[in-house]
Formats: C-alpha cells, sequence, structure tokens
C-alpha cells in the first residue's frame, strides 16, 4: 500500500494524496494563525509585525530546539514506540557538555544522548519492555544522576563558545541555529525516504512481526532509531544551553509534549507507520508560531494552555481519525 | 480430590497474577521494614501520616488503570486532579449543605473531564494518548484560571477530620460519644484516608468490574475487534471507562485539597502525578497492552512508589541522591517483565 501511495505522488507531483493531506491542512493553519497575529497587531499596533523577516526568522530559530527533539521523536513515533525520556536527555547533555567545556563540549554532549538512546532501544528492543514505561525509567535515572550531580542547582559552568554560536549565531543574516535544523532535516529526508533503515523502521510500524520474517534486523534497526532519537536530543540541550548559556534544571520539561504534538499535527500516526519528515516540520512550526502569536497577544498562561489544547484536537479532529472498529 | 483442584484452581489464579503478587510482597517486605526501622513504627501516627501522603496518587493510579485496561493511555490525569484540587479549594467551605454541594461539584467536575475524554476518544476516533495530552492542556488551562496562585479556603474541621484517624472525625462531628465510645475503641484507629481508600475500591471499582460494561472493558482491552463482533457495546463502554477515570483522578484532586487546605495549579506536580501513575499502573500488575490488571492493583503499585519514598526518611539518605535511588528501583521495578523474553520459545512470540 505504501509503495501504490509513493508512485501516485511521484505521478502526480504534489496532489492531495492521504499522506500529504495533513501537511496541507497544517500549513493553511499555519497561514490562519499568520493571518489572525496579523490582524491583531494592525488593529492595535498598527503594524504587520509577524509578517517581518526578523520576526520570522526569530520564530524559526526558537523553533529549531523544538525541530531537532520532534525530528528524533518522529523516529521513535513512526516505530509505534514513544521516547518519555526527552526531558531529562536533553538537561543532561546540556550540563555535562558545560561542565566539561572546550573543544569536547558538544562531542560530549551528543555522547550523552547517544548513550541514553542506546539504553532505551537495548530496553525496548530487547528486553521487550513497553518504550512508554522504559523511557520513562531512564528520565528518572536520569533525573536522578542529574541532581546527584550538580546538587540540585543550576550548575555554574558556562556555555562554550561555539555551542553559543551555533545556538545565537548568524551567518549572512540567517541565524545558525536554522541552519543546524536544516541540515538535521535533510538528514532525516534522506534517511527515511531513502534508505533501507529508513524503510525498515516503516515496516517496523506496521507490524514488526511482518518486517521481522521478511529478514529485517528489527531489534538493531529499534535500537539505531532510539539511538537518533537521543542523539536528537543531546543537540537540543546543547544548543539549548547555548542559547541561555548556561544549562539548567528542568530546562527539558517543555520539549516532551510539544514535541509529540508537533510529530502527530504533521500526520505521522501516533501508533507508528505512517507520516512524512516535511509534516513534522510544518507541525513544528506551527507549534510554535501558535505559542507566540498567542502571547504578543497577551493571553494569560490559562487561556493559551485552553486554546493550545483545543487547536491540537481541532487539527487532529480534521484528518487524525482512526478507522471504526467493525470487525 | 476436591482439595486438589482447588489447589490448582489457586495455582492458576496465582499464575494469572504474578505481577500483582509480587507488587504486595514488595510492598509488605518495604513497608515492614520501613516500620522497624522507624523510631515510631507501626504507631498510629506513622500510619495515619503514610496513608495521607498515598491516598492522592493511589486516586491517580486507579484512574490512570482504566484507559490502561483499554489498551490506551491518559495523560491527562494529573491535570483532571489538579482541576479539581483548584475548584475544591473554592468550594469546600460555608455551611455543612454548601459543604456537601461543593463536594458533589466536585466529583462531577472529574466525572465530567473524563466524559469529555471518553467522547473525544470515542466518537472524535482519537488515540486516547494524543487525545488527552491535548485535553490534559485544557484542564490545566481551567485550573489557572481557577487558582492563578496557590491559596484558598477550605473548611478546617472537614480538612482535619479527614485527615487524620476516625476518632478525630467522631471528635470533631461529635457521634459514638465524641469518638470515646467503647464500641468505636477498637476502630478509631484507623486512618480515615485508609478508609476512604477502601471504601473507594469496594463501592465503586468492584461494582464496575463486575458489570457486564466492566467486563466489556477488560474485552476491548484484549482484542477490540472481538468485543465488537461479540455484540458488546464498545462506545458505552469506553465512555464508562473514561468517565470513571475522571472520577478517581477527581476524588484524589478532592483529597489533595484537603489535605494542603489549599489548591495550587501547579504543572509541573500534575506532570509528576500523570507518570508515577503510569509507573504505579505496571507496578500493579496491569499490561500496558491492555485487558490485564486491576485498579486494586494500581493501588499497591502506588503504594509501594511511596513506600520506597517513605525509607529514604527513616535512612537519611543524602537527598541529592534519592532522585537516582527512586529512578533506579523504577526502573527495576519495570524491567521485571523483561523476564518474560527468557520464556518465549518462538522469536515471533517477542512481536505482540
Amino acid at each position: 500500500m505504501s509503495s501504490l501511495e509513493s508512485t501516485e505522488t511521484k505521478r502526480f507531483g504534489i496532489s492531495i494524496t492521504p499522506e500529504n493531506k495533513p501537511i496541507v491542512i497544517a500549513s493553511g493553519f499555519v497561514l490562519v494563525i499568520l493571518a489572525i497575529g496579523t490582524g491583531y497587531t494592525l488593529a492595535t499596533q498598527g503594524t504587520a509585525t509577524l509578517l517581518s523577516p526578523t520576526y520570522l526568522l526569530q520564530q524559526l530559530q526558537v523553533g529549531s530546539f523544538l525541530g531537532i527533539v520532534a525530528a528524533g521523536m518522529m523516529l521513535v513515533i513512526l516505530l509505534g514506540h514513544i521516547d518519555l525520556s526527552v526531558p531529562w536527555t536533553v538537561a543532561a547533555s546540556a550540563m555535562m557538555a558545560t561542565a566539561v567545556g572546550g573543544p569536547a563540549a558538544i562531542p560530549v554532549g551528543l555522547t550523552v544522548g547517544l548513550t541514553v538512546g542506546l539504553v532505551n532501544g537495548f530496553g525496548v528492543a530487547y528486553l521487550r519492555i513497553p518504550s512508554m514505561i522504559f523511557t520513562l525509567g531512564v528520565n528518572a535515572v536520569m533525573r536522578g544522576l542529574m541532581v546527584a550531580h550538580t546538587g540540585g542547582f543550576a550548575p555554574q559552568t558556562a556555555a562554550t563558545d561555539l555551542m553559543q554560536w551555533l545556538a545565537v549565531g548568524k551567518v549572512l543574516g540567517i541565524p545558525v541555529a536554522i541552519l543546524v535544523w536544516a541540515a538535521v532535516s535533510v538528514g532525516m529526508t534522506v534517511l527515511l525516504s531513502r534508505s533501507a533503515v529508513g524503510k525498515s523502521i516503516y515496516m517496523i510500524g506496521n507490524r514488526e512481526a511482518a518486517a521481522y520474517l521478511a529478514g529485517i534486523p528489527t531489534r538493531r534497526v529499534i535500537v539505531a532509531a532510539f539511538a537518533l532519537c537521543g542523539m536528537a536530543s543531546g543537540l537540543a540541550g546543547t544548543l539549548l544551553a547555548g542559547y541561555s548559556t548556561k544549562a539548567y534544571q528542568g530546562m527539558g520539561d517543555a520539549y516532551l509534549l510539544p514535541a509529540i504534538a508537533a510529530v502527530v499535527i504533521g500526520g505521522t500516526h501516533i501508533l507508528g507507520g505512517r507520516g512524512r519528515y516535511l509534516g513534522t516540520v510544518v507541525g513544528v512550526i506551527l507549534v510554535v508560531l501558535l505559542n507566540s502569536v498567542l502571547s504578543i497577544m497577551q493571553l494569560p498562561e490559562a487561556g493559551r494552555q485552553v486554546i493550545y489544547g483545543c487547536v491540537i484536537i481541532l487539527m487532529l479532529l480534521v484528518y487524525g481519525r482512526g478507522q471504526k472498529v467493525t470487525q | 480430590m476436591k482439595t486438589r483442584s482447588a489447589m490448582t484452581d489457586l495455582k492458576i489464579r496465582a499464575s494469572q497474577n504474578v505481577g500483582l503478587l509480587t507488587a504486595i510482597a514488595i510492598f509488605a517486605v518495604f513497608y515492614i521494614f520501613y516500620n522497624l526501622n522507624h523510631p515510631r513504627g507501626f504507631s498510629t501516627a506513622v500510619l495515619i501520616q503514610n496513608s495521607n501522603e498515598v491516598y492522592a496518587l493511589a486516586m491517580v493510579a486507579m484512574a490512570q488503570t482504566l484507559p490502561v485496561l483499554l489498551g490506551g493511555l491518559d495523560l491527562s490525569v494529573g491535570a483532571v486532579m489538579t482541576l479539581v484540587n483548584t475548584l475544591a479549594s473554592h468550594v469546600l467551605n460555608g455551611t455543612p449543605f454548601e459543604m456537601f454541594l461543593g463536594f458533589l461539584a466536585c466529583v462531577a467536575a472529574g466525572a465530567a473531564c473524563g466524559f469529555v475524554n471518553g467522547c473525544v476518544v470515542v466518537y472524535g476516533r482519537l488515540q486516547p494518548i494524543i487525545a488527552t495530552l491535548a485535553t490534559g492542556a485544557v484542564y490545566i488551562g481551567f485550573a489557572l484560571f481557577l487558582r492563578p496562585s496557590p491559596g484558598g479556603d477550605v473548611d478546617g474541621d472537614l480538612s482535619w477530620a479527614m485527615t487524620n484517624d476516625l476518632f478525630e472525625i467522631a471528635a470533631t462531628y461529635g457521634f459514638a460519644e465524641n469518638g470515646e465510645a467503647a464500641w468505636f475503641k477498637t476502630i478509631a484507629w484507623i486512618p480515615t484516608p485508609l478508609v476512604l481508600l477502601i471504601l473507594t475500591a469496594v463501592l465503586i471499582w468492584m461494582p464496575f468490574r463486575r458489570s457486564v460494561t466492566g467486563r466489556t472493558v477488560y474485552a476491548i482491552g484484549s482484542g477490540e475487534g472481538a468485543a465488537y463482533m461479540s455484540g458488546l457495546n464498545i462506545d458505552r463502554a469506553k465512555i464508562a471507562a473514561f468517565t470513571l477515570g475522571g472520577l478517581f483522578a477527581g476524588l484524589g484532586g478532592l483529597y489533595l485539597a484537603l489535605q494542603t487546605s489549599s489548591g495550587n495549579a501547579d504543572i509541573p506536580q500534575a506532570g509528576a502525578y500523570t507518570l508515577n501513575s503510569i509507573a504505579a499502573v505496571v507496578v500493579g500488575g496491569t499490561s500496558l497492552l491492555g485487558g490485564v490488571g486491576t485498579a486494586v492493583g494500581s493501588i499497591i503499585g502506588a503504594l509501594v512508589l511511596r513506600t520506597i519514598s517513605f525509607n529514604f526518611r527513616i535512612f537519611e539518605i543524602d537527598p541529592l541522591l534519592q532522585p537516582l535511588i527512586e529512578g533506579f528501583v523504577l526502573l527495576a521495578a519495570v524491567s521485571l517483565g523483561a523476564l518474560r523474553v527468557l520464556k518465549v520459545k518462538n522469536t515471533l512470540e517477542l512481536f505482540r
């Protein structure tokens, strides 16, 4: 079925296939959010701040951290699993990277993420413990390690210059963080649509037993996907430390649920096997813009939470509905 | 002959509930160990304090059990608890009749949140995990409307009576000769939260489990298609399960308000309760795949999680190491499920 759809996509270019529908609708919704926000600023301040390149680039820069986390999360969700260890993987990478400092900072941050990902993958693929609960346990352990390491306070160590440059620097007027996100995105696109591992991930997400019988080393693919997800969290943590020039407790907490929301809004099925990477990018942009416009409108936190939740449900009701069980 | 078949019956039942029995054993060992080492171990005061700390988590864990039995997950239990907590901090005061109305409002609010979750899942045909992720944000938003900053006013007598032993209820509200009656003496030491916990399990959970709707929940978790083909009312059972889950979470929030005499729309706390509820459900022997487990098991799971922290206080473990030990215990507890891998004879059996 998946091959049928892909040939159809090739033949008609960007025609609206079931796989593209969420992306088209989510993109349309991004425009709606921009229009509403612009209408608001025109009415109150008389300027179209939201349409200025500075504002849009700034939003993309903020969104790139979420985008990198969501890219890793998408790999795991495509498998039909989930990674709840993101919050403290992000924080641990940031803390370790700043603690080590010097030229080794970024490799250390990535290694922390990779290690957590490998542990997650081992528990899920070989020990066959549901990812939901195993990654939850790993998250608790990482939190414990970091509390023991830092004494429960924000570490005093600062991010290296390279980390800060990657997070806030600019090349030809474009924030470097966006370029990092773009590089990750290119990697993800190649991985998912051009590589054998990518195809295996979709197959495992549809039915692991069938993938196994077809000769795919499913357990190794699962470990690889979790490892990449961990590395993505590690990279996001390292960049985030650069962005705020230091690491602090709970810095990753704000990235878990929005990342899952972005992936799902982008049309990836939460039970795995279906979804395109472009959708995740659109989902991230939607989540970031929605938050930004709501804060421009100076809504209290309460109203933002309610609208945020309602928008996710609304988006999913439009295209995320499952099949009714009839047999 | 008859005794032998009874023995085999017992054996089968035990083998079906290995997870739950392990949890009970772990709890018993940890709790006895705790009391043996506590300077005032096995005393009413310690028991009251412990039951107070357990009740809210136990309720949230029971709430989480129902969606998990369906094969889903509810990420909004902590949010529902928080919402009802903030509501209770507004309405649990005034005359006894007003307080009773307030109590009803809190219970209804919890059930309504669960009902909305159920409707979104059933009629919206969304996956529970992602639907409740969104509704959870909405409920937290409402909680923030009700309590932008922590505070509130909960009737002091009610709060005192509900978070102590039965004697204090009698003394506060003046029955059984202010708790001094001879017949009352034998039960006066029992902590109220413990009684409430048992009442919730016996009066709400047990009848639900035995009802057709309750058994349908189990059937859906085992195989939704088969349940549908058997003519069971799937939609009704799902909505009922989520509504009951919301009710349990609401009771947890209500109790939290009595315990702290205030309401607090604490987002990190809501998240922590949601995640701990999943852990408690799994430790209590309920399968995340659905169809296997009980809410009573989840109570035991909550007891296990809390008892571990009780022990920290006794042994004066460096507070900085406590989260690490808690994390490792949690990871080890859920990793017990990995023993299944060793028993698998055919690799295909792994991919369920």
